[in-house]
């Protein structure tokens, strides 16, 4: 194995910032323009790796308020459209933009966590060696860089933030516990919790019932439509009847690019999406 | 005192800490009054050559925690940490250097005596200020402050972790050691910088000087102490650990994991430069072989003997390995490297907690006992 391969991740990703060259700086910070209806932009996007196309001129829109499901066969490339959207990778081609000013494409991953795009790993992702209770203070919107974080202090309004969502994700009793100790659904929600505590206008949530019993995946999808309408929400989930559950509209993918759209039902008729999912 | 409610509130779970600076403080007093005041026929007496060898471990205890801050709670493990050592050590060995003045062999008032004999006629830029105490201090931090902070910058921004990150650190100090065994580098090539005679106006041979810098080392590491413990406490540490544990994770809620990691290593590389700085005062020499790769690694294992991520576990490590390497060296020379390295291994295959993660576990087990089922 080339070692050198390695570190490519990194270098790749210094191209792509080079390659914005000089007017990398269009991006503006602040409150997110959704003037125009949507708030999330995905263009043309095109993401390849060593040849395969994991995206192929990729074009979605997601609107303000709205709650998205995204479904499509393993390798689709729901993953990786939400790796572009968090800036975890970088498009070969196209346009993503968050609002109407923010180029997704040009900010690194925490900056477009800060502006507001909040994201649910596949694999539960919490932080195995601290509390729940510190889980979610980290996750707390607050001023992230490295100097105010060593003097930071909780204040009781934030006391209580934290308090109302070890509530919502119905973990208040568990809140003193390590994150590593709790069951995999719980888990599930420690991260959610964690989304909420950011309070992100756009939440990308990857699979979130995984491993969740019945009862939990119920009051994950009443959590996951009460959150809609004041704050975008994209769910990608195999699950369908969870996904009928809750849907407004659902997005098919395959192979990279968007197959059908619109409710559950059009969805299910559509003769392309019936004939990648039966076979002809 | 007014900060005393400060002090004990940062260390309020901290056992562990707790006893050992205590410890550290009854020792320091101890020590101190029993070289000075008792009698050298006494059998309570402590030879001047115990008080020193105990700073020594002071300050390897010092470069302990450092080290325990970057690998024990950022995950870092930096295998070129004695570097930054050595570093600050070059800087107050500089200072002494020049407080020699007239009484070299050669007796030039301005040049060290290795630059006479190199038949230098004046004193390299970068020698400026160093006889100045306070400028010598402060380089003492910039120095290794700075290299920390160009070299983390490089590394972590391109993202180079685990494995390769410690090559890299160990390459780091293997070409600073190969740079300084040259005598064009100005710090006296091989032969380092020694034959040292006073601090601040103070003999370095004399008892009570002696007893000054242990006492000086036992007050740096407690300080020291009180700051590394206060920052793993506060929002910032929870932070670093939560980047050891899952780096992605804290990018996507927000965190710029770059910035983190440097400050850190940062912090850490200016905690084993002062290390360096106490270290050589007591020790009378500074040469290249402090930044053999090999002390980086027996740092290390210090650490993992102690026990990671607890600070106090550290500073155990450091004191006995060394007590042991002392008595070792002394006792049975051939068998020493061989104990390190079979030490290191049953630490790693058994006790990957170390010291400390084995006393937890047995408390652990008491306390289950204890407990009704």
């Amino acid at each position: 194995m080339n070692p050198l391969k390695l570190f490519g991740n990194g270098r790749r990703r210094e191209r792509s910032r080079d390659s914005a060259g000089a007017q990398r700086h269009t991006v503006t910070s602040g409150e997110v323009d959704v003037s125009h209806g949507p708030i999330l932009y995905l263009e043309n996007v095109t993401v390849s790796f060593d040849g395969f196309k994991a995206l192929n001129e990729l074009t979605l829109y997601i609107d303000d308020g709205e709650l998205r499901c995204i479904i499509g066969p393993n390798g689709a490339g729901k993953t990786t459209m939400m790796d572009v959207i968090t800036g975890k990778t970088r498009p070969d081609s196209g346009t993503a933009f968050f609002g109407q000013t923010m180029d997704l494409t040009r900010m690194s991953e925490y900056e477009i966590a800060s502006a507001g795009i909040g994201r649910k790993f596949q694999k539960p992702t919490v932080f195995p060696r601290h509390t729940v209770f510190e889980n979610l203070e980290l996750a707390m919107r607050a001023d992230k860089r490295v100097w105010p974080s060593l003097w930071a202090r909780l204040d009781g309004e934030q006391r209580d933030r934290i308090a109302e969502v070890l509530e919502t994700v119905m973990l208040s009793d568990q809140q003193t516990l390590r994150a590593a100790e709790l069951s995999h659904g719980q888990k599930q929600w420690l991260e959610i919790g964690m989304l909420l505590m950011q309070d992100p206008r756009v939440l990308l949530v990857d699979e979130p019932i995984a491993g969740m019993t019945h009862q939990e995946t119920e009051h994950t999808a009443e959590l996951l439509i009460s959150l809609a309408g004041s704050r975008s929400v994209v769910v990608v989930e195999h699950d369908m009847a969870f996904v009928r559950s809750i849907a407004r509209k659902v997005t098919v993918l395959h192979e990279g690019h968007v197959l059908a759209e619109g409710n559950m039902d059009e969805v299910q008729n559509h003769p392309s999406v019936i004939e990648v999912y039966l076979g002809s | 005192m007014p900060n005393k409610g400060l002090l004990l509130r940062i260390l309020e779970h901290d056992t562990g800490g707790k006893i050992f600076l205590s410890l550290l403080a009854v020792a320091a007093v101890l020590v101190s009054v029993l070289n000075l005041t008792v009698p050298e026929a006494s059998a309570l007496h402590v030879s001047t050559y115990t008080v020193t060898l105990l700073g020594k471990y002071l300050c390897y205890a010092l470069l302990a925690v450092a080290l325990d801050l970057v690998w024990g709670y950022c995950g870092i493990l930096s295998l070129g940490h004695a570097a930054f050592f050595a570093l600050g050590g070059y800087c107050m060995g500089m200072y002494l250097m020049r407080q020699i003045g007239e009484r070299g062999v050669y007796g030039n008032p301005e040049l060290p005596d290795f630059m006479v004999f190199l038949n230098w006629t004046e004193l390299p830029w970068y020698w400026f200020g160093f006889d100045q105490f306070w400028f010598a201090m402060l380089m003492v931090v910039l120095v290794p402050g700075v290299l920390a902070l160009v070299f983390g910058w490089f590394a972590f921004r391109s993202r180079v972790t685990g494995v390769y990150l410690s090559i890299i650190t160990q390459a780091l100090t293997f070409a600073l050691m190969l740079a300084f065994f040259r005598n064009e580098m100005g710090f006296g090539g091989n032969n380092g910088l020694t034959d040292f005679k006073e601090i601040l106006g103070f003999n370095l041979q004399s008892d009570a000087t002696r007893v000054g810098l242990f006492l000086m080392s036992a007050l740096t590491l407690a300080v020291a102490y009180f700051v590394a413990r206060y920052v793993v406490n506060s929002k910032l540490g929870r932070v670093v650990v939560a980047v050891r544990d899952a780096e992605d994770r804290a990018r996507f809620i927000g965190y710029k994991v770059e910035s983190f990691k440097l400050w850190i290593f940062v912090f850490s590389a200016m905690l084993a430069g002062i290390a360096g700085a106490l270290y050589v005062p007591q020790v009378g020499i500074i040469n290249p072989s402090e930044f053999s790769p090999l002390n980086s690694i027996e740092l290390v294992v210090w650490v993992a003997v102690g026990g990671r991520g607890t600070l106090y576990g550290a500073l155990l490590g450091a004191l006995l390995v060394n007590f042991a390497k002392t008595y070792f060296t002394g006792a049975l020379p051939e068998v020493w490297l061989f104990a390190l390295g079979a030490l290191f291994v049953v630490v790693t295959l058994f006790l990957p907690h170390g010291l400390v993660g084995l006393l937890k576990r047995r408390r652990k087990k008491a306390a289950l006992k204890e407990a009704p089922t």
